[in-house]
């Protein structure tokens, strides 16, 4: 017997029981489903983190002062203010893989602009940062190198703090107090989004670094950190190198002892948040997979019950020449039919699910092509392993056996 | 007579079951042919060996000792899936509870043994549709089997016994479910079919009535044959 009439043969029988056949499928249809979708948010967490990063500048570094130690006694990161301006201009002069650098100086303070005020972080920045950061400017503009020099009280507000104090309106030409000392608004912001949701990117002001230090900070040697980009994203590590480089010979350090400062990068850091969206990926792809097991041994039930109920017909098949094999793929092709109608339903359900997560929820979902594949390759798997035992049961019985059960 | 025509040699058949620890003598060296168009009838009590012999015969069991040749050829050392061949090409079966696949049409019913063999889905079909014609069920292909009478139904069954055109149809007590009218009919169906068509045609029944139609008759008692009956052996 052809394989295409064994498989219209099960048809046949499964299209006799079509309540039965869907409540079996419906073990399968679930399982994939859940696969599909549980690894669709976990995809999706993943892919949503990278984004976000990767808006801020792959290609971004941070140089930020190391731990102070002091008689063998660590401090944590940033304890000491070690850095300079001179350490800045030393590695925009030195470092042939950088292109653009900014000192900061950041601090938080309460700005007001007549009778409404906020609260916000103040970031104090060279004129290169928005080249840096990605960031765009709205309406107006940032502050020119000239007028870092000459630390002008000018600022550029963040689009959220334009909503707060504004209203979202044109602002730039007012003037607004940070810490009661007059600021002019240069420029707003275009909006970036919230990175990760731990910080919001449009909740900031930014002012000239130097008057920052000046007015706000009240030390005026000292920066908290150096943003750095390289030339290209590929070249990031080499600018890494160069930077340790050129700060080791500034801080004269010898040969052999710690470095006092830090050099991160941005694709370093988004990596490592990336890397614990995995964990959330595997813990819901695996809980999800155990529904597709418990969907098979399904089958493999229905299909137990299936070969008792039906040994009157295969005793009938085999008198009029069935064989052994034509009795073994009539019934694993029913399990593997009843399976892929299940894997194919599954992947509806997958799909449309995680569609309606994203919809209705605020978490991101990506259905990934592996993922279908994988979740339809087990499925089938599952017909094949669940519905080989019932099928051999059946090819094994004795004709006469057969015909005689009542 | 000679033996040109002959379908069927049995020669010395034993049967012998395992039942727990004692040992069932169902066959007890049985000898006997059959010949091309016979209308042989077995008949004999319950526990003679009818059934066992039927089930030889049919190639759904082998013997435990002697020969049964089939067309010349020796079935009783033929493994299952040969003997499955067999079945399919040589012998039909008409069971007394009829055997049809419920909630499937009486086409399909009739179909079914060709869709066992290498014969093309389109000659499967005229091919059953022919068999329907032949036992007088023309018309009513796309019946289901559970929307006809008993008499219909066994019609199916010949029908899908004779569908591959085969040497034998074996009948195991085929009225033996039906009213004696209805039975009258069925055994007039198996005449035709052996005068029309010259198929061989083999009883097994313990009615005298149905077994009037046969010229030949073997008794079976305790496994052996016990008698013949309008037999020139």
């Amino acid at each position: 017997m052809t394989l295409v009439r064994t498989i219209k043969i099960s048809f046949k029988a499964l299209s006799r029981n079509k309540m039965r056949s869907f409540l079996t499928a419906l073990g399968i249809i679930i399982g994939v489903g859940a696969v599909i979708a549980m690894i669709s948010i976990g995809e999706g967490a993943k892919v949503d983190i990278q984004s976000r990063f990767a808006s801020m500048g792959t290609n971004l570094l941070f140089v930020r002062p190391g731990s102070q130690s002091f008689r063998g006694r660590h401090g944590g990161g940033g304890t000491y203010q070690n850095l300079k301006e001179a350490d800045a201009e030393a590695i925009l002069e030195r470092c042939d893989a950088v292109k653009y650098i900014s000192p900061s100086v950041n601090t938080r303070a309460q700005v007001i602009y007549q009778n409404k005020n906020w609260n916000t972080s103040i970031y104090g920045t060279g004129d290169k940062y928005p080249l840096i950061r990605n960031w765009t400017i709205d309406e107006g503009e940032y502050f020119t190198e000239s007028q870092v020099k000459t630390a002008q009280k000018v600022c550029v507000l963040g689009a959220e703090v334009n909503k707060n104090l504004f209203e979202g309106g044109y602002s730039v030409g007012q003037i607004i107090r940070i810490k009661k000392i007059p600021f002019r608004v240069i420029g707003i912001l275009k909006t970036k989004g919230e990175a990760g949701g731990w910080f919001n990117q449009d909740d900031v002001i930014a002012v000239p670094y130097t008057t920052a230090q000046r007015r706000l900070v009240g030390r005026t040697d000292r920066i908290s950190s150096i943003d750095v980009s390289a030339v290209t994203a590929e070249r990031t590590q080499e600018a890494m190198d160069q930077i340790k480089e050129v700060l080791r010979i500034q801080h004269k350090i010898a040969p052999g002892a710690e470095d006092d400062f830090n050099v991160r990068n941005m694709s370093d850091i988004a990596e490592s948040a990336a890397e614990s969206t995995k964990i959330l990926t595997i813990l819901l792809g695996g809980i999800a997979s155990i529904s597709l097991l418990v969907g098979g041994i399904g089958i493999m039930n229905i299909m137990l019950v299936s070969v008792t109920e039906r040994i009157r017909e295969i005793g009938i098949r085999m008198s009029i020449g069935a064989k052994e094999r034509d009795i073994l793929l009539q019934f694993l092709i029913e399990a593997i039919v009843l399976s892929l109608m299940g894997g194919f339903l599954g992947i509806g359900l997958g799909v449309g699910g995680s569609a309606l997560i994203s919809h209705f929820s605020p978490m991101t979902t990506l259905v990934s092509i592996g993922s279908i594949v994988l979740a339809f390759l087990f499925a089938a798997s599952v017909g094949v392993f669940f519905g080989f035992y019932p099928a051999r049961k059946a090819s094994k019985l004795d004709p006469i056996d057969a015909l005689r059960y009542e | 007579m000679d033996n040109n025509n002959t379908l069927i040699q049995l020669e010395d058949l034993t049967k012998i079951y395992q039942v727990g620890e004692t040992e069932v003598k169902a066959l007890n060296g049985v000898s006997y042919n059959i010949h091309q168009g016979d209308i042989l009838a077995i008949m004999g009590p319950s526990g003679s060996g009818k059934s066992t012999l039927m089930n030889i015969i049919g190639c759904l069991d082998k013997p435990t000792s002697g020969r049964y040749l089939l067309d010349g050829k020796e079935v009783s050392t033929y493994n299952k899936n040969q003997l499955a061949e067999i079945r399919n090409k040589k012998i039909g079966f008409v069971f007394q509870n009829f055997n049809l696949l419920a909630r499937t049409t009486t086409l399909e019913n009739t179909e079914l043994p060709l869709l066992y063999s290498d014969i093309s889905s389109k000659k499967t079909k005229e091919y059953a549709m022919k068999a329907l014609e032949l036992v007088g069920l023309q018309g009513r292909e796309m019946h289901k089997t559970n929307q006809i009478s008993g008499g219909e139904k066994q019609r199916v069954a010949i029908a899908r016994a004779l569908v591959n055109n085969p040497s034998l149809i074996l009948a195991d007590e085929p009225t033996g479910n039906l009213d004696t009218k209805t039975g009258d009919e069925i055994m007039d169906v198996f005449v035709d079919l052996n005068k029309k068509q010259g198929i061989t045609v083999i009883l097994v029944t313990h009615d005298q009535e149905v077994a009037r139609i046969a010229q030949k008759k073997i008794f079976l008692r305790d496994g052996l044959i016990e008698r013949l009956n309008g037999d020139r052996q």
